[in-house]
């Protein structure tokens, strides 16, 4: 638990030495309020369905650029060859680095919480799905950083990080989408419907917080970090 | 929990590792003794990383067994890591971080008190040579005092065993020097594996010397047990002035313990005459008589031995 601390403290740091961080947040509120207010004043509702319906996409670029480089740098300045010498597990790097990037995915997602507050000061909105939506955002960006992380882990460049991060999101977001389940053959459907990360996610919005949903997302970040773990003990078998 | 003090602080047996086809390490077997400084020394290429990857818990062995201080790699994966300090080749560290933060984190990760890990903080950067250095970002130090944060780090948690990787690779003459002082100092009360290609680093600083050579072990000893086995015997090389020439080479045959002459074509008068003896004796002296009482002169007698580069380009060509 202190090593997951450490690593955790360690990487939360670094992301803050580089602008990285501050890069982030500024670009993600600015991107984030521009499209939705430029929409609401117009629509004239005191609430935030469109602000959570452009979040997946948001996500599908903001959150493999968080994670883009936790172990593609570790691999090509080979850090990575001290790190895993030292008297740490690879799950309690793998965990550490996630958690790490969930903190700063958390700090993002609350500094937007001015959306919220400016549309209460204006309008009187529904505050269960606002709930809801930010709860979901923490869930859903949770399986996108576990995605990223893991695609991060399979190359020593951080641009390939980033762009195998945003497709492999992409897809697992896309094949839940009425787009593809239309076409799919049929017994893949409910399949696809399932695993499909932005569906979950639209339920969530609602303001119904199911457990099944939560579950989902919990096992998809559990997956994808069990990969993660595979991938940096793969140098053991290669 | 730590084995008694007679038995060997790392023991390899029978160690090989291949990726794929490759066989990176072939079947090594050594031991190293407490408190010995060990050099491990071959080519690029050798084994020489893939061997302390395996030590330090980075990669598994193919096959055979590694024991650090009574403890089994694969077995007390991480209690073995607690007693190694590891500096890869080029000191990877990151980048962005303070030299002082950084130092911190590997305490932290070594699990270290808070005030132990302070004093330990100010004990390293005495020992490695970085005050007034600890404020420093890490990626805008020069190589030698990266390399020095990299022992720094090694150190921290006060290991039974050390293990540098080219410690000295791409540092100027004085940087080397002054690291391989810091080593010697560290040598006297750690037992240290210095792993290089470049003989006379290791031949300055270990007491004991492998030499590994495609995966597998060359040759090992003390430097001048190395030295010994470099090449049967001596040689000699003599300028000698003689009307003769077969003639010189057929008396100096006849001398015992003489086992090859060759003589070459004369230069300023002088035969320039090599002589390879089959013992390790001085044969100076009777050298020197059998060429007097021939009435020839001599205006020089020289006795080589083998240096240890010699050694190692014998055992390591090809």
């Amino acid at each position: 638990m202190n090593n997951i601390r450490a690593i955790a403290k360690k990487e939360f740091r670094s992301y803050f030495i580089s602008p990285i961080a501050y890069v982030f947040i500024v670009v993600y509120l600015v991107a984030t309020n521009f499209l939705f207010f430029q929409g609401f004043f117009i629509i004239n509702q005191a609430d935030m369905r469109n602000y959570f319906g452009l979040l997946p996409w948001i996500f599908l670029f903001f959150v493999p650029a968080i994670t883009m480089r936790s172990w593609a740098e570790e691999k090509k300045v080979k850090t990575l060859e001290l790190l895993l010498t030292w008297p740490v597990s690879d799950l309690e790097v793998v965990v550490g680095k996630f958690v790490a990037s969930f903190c700063l995915l958390a700090i993002v997602i609350l500094c937007s919480l001015t959306v919220p507050i400016t549309i209460m000061l204006i309008g009187k909105p529904d505050l269960g799905p606002i709930i809801g939506g930010y709860a979901g955002s923490f869930l859903m960006g949770s399986a996108y950083l576990a995605v990223g992380l893991w695609v991060s882990s399979l190359t020593e460049n951080q641009i390939v990080a980033f762009i195998m991060g945003v497709v492999v999101t992409f897809i697992l977001f896309i094949i839940g989408n009425p787009f593809v389940t239309m076409v799919a053959p049929g017994f893949l459907v409910p399949l696809f419907n399932y695993i499909g990360l932005g569906n979950h996610f639209e339920s969530v919005g609602r303001g119904v917080i199911d457990s099944r949903d939560i579950l989902y997302y919990l096992s998809v970040v559990g997956f994808f970090l069990f990969l993660n773990v595979r991938s940096i003990a793969r140098r053991k078998w290669e | 929990m730590s084995a008694p003090s007679n038995s060997p602080m790392l023991s390899v047996k029978d160690l090989s590792k291949h990726f794929g086809d490759v066989k990176a390490v072939r079947n090594i077997s050594f031991e190293v003794k407490k408190g010995e400084v060990f050099g491990f020394l071959g080519p690029n290429g050798a084994g020489k990383t893939t061997t302390m990857r395996m030590i330090t818990c980075f990669i598994p062995p193919t096959t055979g067994t590694i024991v650090v201080d009574g403890l089994d790699t694969r077995q007390q994966d991480l209690a073995v890591r607690t007693k190694i300090g590891y500096l890869p080749e080029n000191a990877p560290l990151y980048n962005d971080m303070l030299v002082s933060e950084y130092l911190a984190f590997v305490g932290e990760i070594r699990g270290m008190e808070p005030g132990r890990r302070a004093s330990r903080i100010d004990e390293m950067v005495q020992v490695c040579g970085l005050t007034g250095m600890t404020g420093r970002q890490i990626g805008k130090l020069s190589k030698g005092y990266r390399q020095r944060v990299g022992l720094a780090q090694a150190m921290i948690h006060n290991p039974d065993l050390l293990i540098l990787d080219e410690p000295t690779s791409g540092l100027d003459p004085n940087q080397i020097v002054q690291i391989r002082n810091l080593i010697k100092k560290i040598g006297e009360e750690k037992t240290v594996i210095y792993c290089s290609h470049i003989l006379s680093e290791v031949s300055a600083t270990c007491s004991t010397i492998l030499i590994i050579n495609n995966g597998s072990i060359v040759a090992q000893g003390t430097p001048s047990e190395l030295m010994a086995r470099a090449t049967k015997g001596n040689r000699y090389t003599a300028r000698i002035k003689a009307a003769d020439g077969a003639a010189v080479q057929a008396k100096l045959r006849s001398i015992a313990g003489v086992s090859e002459v060759s003589v070459g074509a004369p230069a300023d008068g002088y035969l320039p005459v090599v002589i390879a003896a089959e013992a390790d004796v001085d044969l100076s002296e009777t050298l020197f008589k059998c060429i007097v009482e021939n009435g020839w002169s001599l205006s020089e007698l020289k006795r080589e031995s083998a240096s240890l580069e010699d050694v190692f380009t014998q055992l390591t060509r090809g």
